[in-house]
């Protein structure tokens, strides 16, 4: 089993890609995966993250099969 | 309640007609109908736009917005909501979004209109991507305007 990423908006294109995957893993947190996906990019202030579709923060532990995503401030309206 | 993600222009006022000739079991009840209807200008930050994508995350932006408007219903012990968000490609003029509640008196009808509005800004996941007309560039809408 793995995990699912996706990015949204500007950090999609910023990354130049929209889905990623990852090996699920004990103890691993949102953040953690970040840094293992992007060891050279520190996550740029301000992006905002979802687990399974609903808000998460960066300390939320993640488990086979979650989607994650990364994305920056939404502006709908 | 009900909250659709349109993929094309739709008249705001058209739906809401609709949707309030469809709540026959609310006749009498409701004293107060309240709406908000964003529409897309030909300018931000002092240039000029001539079109705009907006980006969502599918499931996601539908799951965030059913839980902010029941957040409304239940605080303001509202009747009915209706939310219709645009996504895709978008022109100036063009309405972006309708919020529309329904509520025995007024005062629960603007207060939970203006939270649903509020609440969708901050936590609604879709993304404005603008054109500019001078430079014919597109440029990420970094935040939306405080009010």
């Amino acid at each position: 089993m793995t995990i699912k990423i996706k990015y949204f908006a500007s950090l999609r294109e910023q990354l130049g890609r929209a889905e990623d995957e990852y090996p699920a893993g004990p103890g691993l947190t949102v953040a953690d995966l970040w840094t293992r996906l992007w060891p050279d990019r520190p996550l740029p202030p301000n992006t905002l993250a979802a687990v399974n579709q609903e808000y998460a923060d960066l300390g939320r532990l993640l488990a086979d099969g979650d989607e994650v995503a990364f994305f920056p401030p939404v502006t709908g309206g | 309640m009900r909250i659709e993600l349109r993929d094309t222009p739709f008249e705001p006022l058209a739906e809401l007609a609709r949707y309030q000739d469809g709540l026959a079991t609310l006749r009498g009840r409701y004293g107060a109908t309240a709406c908000f209807i964003g529409t897309m200008r030909d300018f931000n930050e002092g240039e000029a736009v001539c079109g705009m994508y907006l980006e969502h995350y599918p499931g996601m932006t539908e799951r965030e917005l059913e839980k902010l408007v029941a957040e409304a219903l239940e605080r303001y012990g509202l009747l009915e909501a209706l939310v219709i968000h645009r996504v895709g490609a978008i022109e100036p003029n063009q309405p972006i979004v309708l919020v529309a509640v329904w509520s025995a008196h007024r005062a629960a009808a603007f207060d939970g209109c203006r939270q649903i509005m509020e609440e969708l800004k901050s936590r609604a996941p879709f993304w404005k991507r603008e054109t500019l007309v001078e430079t014919e560039t597109s440029r990420w809408v970094a935040r939306n305007t405080p009010g």
